[in-house]
């Protein structure tokens, strides 16, 4: 094993938002840090102030990760006023220490909108992201045989522009960041997704209409504001959300038999 | 601090496009906000067309007296023979109206819907990256150009506000004399000064609004993208530089009796 090569920060105060139940009122605690490397990530920091919670007999802070790589969107916390912090392009659980300088005070909160409720400190729940999945987000599939690979044939720049879209994690930083607590983001990354494929065709327009209306239960109102697009880890471009609403408008407009769609 | 995710919607079934009762079809468009977002982006074209309209006439003050007083009485003529005097103007009035007040009540419908979407605010300060002085205060700058109108109305369509706080010797207010009206109005500083914040709150409204309408209507490429920050800071400056110029000239006595 080879030595840390990081340095070390030295004397961080957290504030971190403690709240015992959905209906339980909140407050920020203070917490100490008194040395931590660098290298350590930022749920690796949290993890070390739990043990060192757990050693003084005290309640551990309740936060949610998973798989620690920047690809499940289980983390989820607003650090400095910043959803997933003050990196780019980066969960929670990707930022690193040493985007921090030794003194700092660290104010930690959990993810704030009406659909997302508390459900301890940090740890909100997403599940009303699954009540929009569930109005749209998904193909029909024929069932039978495995097609062959590249059976359809799917243009290299619009199956670019699906991936980017499908790379879309489900965190929520996006509601997080809005000033509206709007769900555009995230809801346009699914409907894009899907309505750029070939294989996403025949539901597109029911699809856009649905999940479109579904969003509209639980979240705010766009008003193009663009600190969702900044908040992304995955960076996904406000460019889907005038995808979805041109083809909401399609999805009102267009006959539906003549396009021989659902 | 206590909400729970609405748990009335039954579980996953597979066939979740779900037959809704609809409204009829323009209802059921504005009843979203993507749809009333529509609504608001399409009157504020209308809007912003008339915005620059009006102030493009409006020039017509450096041509003298005799020649803006000439397009007041053209508005008043538009499409006469087809239509009395008068008539299509009337219509034009409606129509921006029934723009005014959809855009307003789609504001005020989706703020409400902002609110409950966050119904405890962050307890910390949140630090914007990319969001605008203009993006965040439309509400204040709209209701600002709103109030604004009114007083504009009163001042030199009804003139009831238009000779306030003169001496006799300035005159009263003069139908059919909107050059001179103009002139009375604006010889009083803080009446100019209420314009020029008034355009300037138009302005930045407009700096946000008219790129965002390309988001809200959908309207977006590659190709344009880039143009619609230009477009909206080059309208939302034509707009202000013009309007401004007005009160600031007859302040300087570039335009006067
Ligand atoms: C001359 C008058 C006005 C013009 C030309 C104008 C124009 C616009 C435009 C082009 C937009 C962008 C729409 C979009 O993002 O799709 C907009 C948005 C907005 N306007 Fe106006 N507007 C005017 C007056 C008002 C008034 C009187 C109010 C309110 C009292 C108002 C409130 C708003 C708000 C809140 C938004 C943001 C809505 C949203 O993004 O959800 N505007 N306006
Ligand atoms: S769009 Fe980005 S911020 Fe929003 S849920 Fe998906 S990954 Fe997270
Ligand atoms: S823990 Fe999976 S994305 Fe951060």
């Amino acid at each position: 094993m080879t030595a840390s090569h990081g340095e070390h920060l030295t004397n961080l105060t957290l504030s971190v938002w403690r709240q015992k139940g959905p209906d339980a009122a909140g407050a920020f605690e203070s917490y100490r840090i008194d040395s931590i490397s660098d290298e350590a990530s930022f749920l690796e920091m949290l993890d070390v102030l739990n043990e060192k919670l757990i050693d003084e007999g005290r309640d551990a802070v309740t936060f949610e990760h998973d798989c620690r790589e920047g690809i499940c969107g289980s983390c989820s916390l607003m650090i400095d006023g910043q959803a997933h912090g003050p990196q780019r392009g980066t969960a929670t659980c990707q930022l690193h220490m040493r985007k921090f300088k030794s003194g700092a005070n660290i104010v930690i909160e959990p993810w704030r909108a009406t659909s997302f409720p508390i459900i301890k400190d940090l740890m909100v729940d997403r599940s009303a992201f699954d009540r929009i999945i569930e109005s749209g987000g998904y193909i029909t599939s024929q069932t039978g045989g495995a097609p062959d690979a590249n059976l359809v044939p799917v243009p290299k720049p619009v199956a670019d522009a699906a991936m980017d879209s499908a790379a879309c994690i489900g965190c929520g930083a996006c509601v997080a960041a809005c000033p509206n607590g709007a769900a555009n983001l995230f809801t346009a990354a699914k409907v894009a997704h899907l309505n750029l494929l070939p294989q996403g065709q025949a539901e597109r327009y029911a699809r856009a209409e649905s999940m479109v209306e579904t969003m509209d239960e639980y979240f705010g109102s766009c008003t193009n504001h663009g600190e969702c697009e900044a908040a992304c880890p995955k960076e996904i471009s406000i460019d889907v959300i005038a995808l979805m609403n041109k083809d909401y408008r399609k999805a009102k407009f267009a006959n539906r038999k003549e396009i021989a769609r659902s | 601090m206590a909400q729970t995710t609405n748990t009335t919607r039954g579980p996953v079934t597979g066939t979740a496009h779900r037959a809704k009762k609809r409204k009829p079809f323009l209802l059921d468009l504005y009843s979203t906000a993507v749809g009333k977002k529509y609504v608001m982006a399409i009157t504020g074209v209308l809007l912003i067309g008339f915005v620059i309209t009006h102030m493009i006439g409006n020039l017509k003050m450096y041509l003298g007296k005799e020649d803006f007083n000439h397009y007041a009485e053209f508005l008043r003529e538009l499409l006469v023979p087809i239509l009395p005097r008068t008539v299509f103007l009337w219509i034009l009035r409606g129509g921006l109206l029934g723009a005014v007040v959809l855009h307003v009540h789609a504001a005020y419908g989706l703020t409400l819907l902002n609110r409950g979407a966050r119904s405890v605010k962050y307890q910390s300060p949140r630090d914007y990256q990319v969001a605008t002085f203009a993006s965040r205060t439309m509400r204040w700058t709209g209701i600002i150009v709103f109030l604004f109108v009114f007083w504009h109305l009163a001042d030199l369509t009804w003139g009831t506000v238009n000779a306030l706080g003169t001496t006799a010797a300035d005159g009263v207010f003069v139908r059919g004399d909107a050059y001179g009206n103009v002139v009375r109005s604006f010889e009083r500083p803080p009446v100019a000064l209420l314009y020029i914040v008034a355009n300037i709150a138009l302005g930045t409204h407009l700096f946000h609004g008219v790129w965002s309408l390309f988001q809200s209507i959908g309207w977006s490429s590659p190709r344009f993208n880039k143009w619609r920050r230009w477009l909206a800071t080059a309208i939302a400056t034509i707009v202000v530089v013009g309007n401004v110029s007005f009160p600031i000239a007859v302040l300087a006595g570039i335009v006067g009796q």
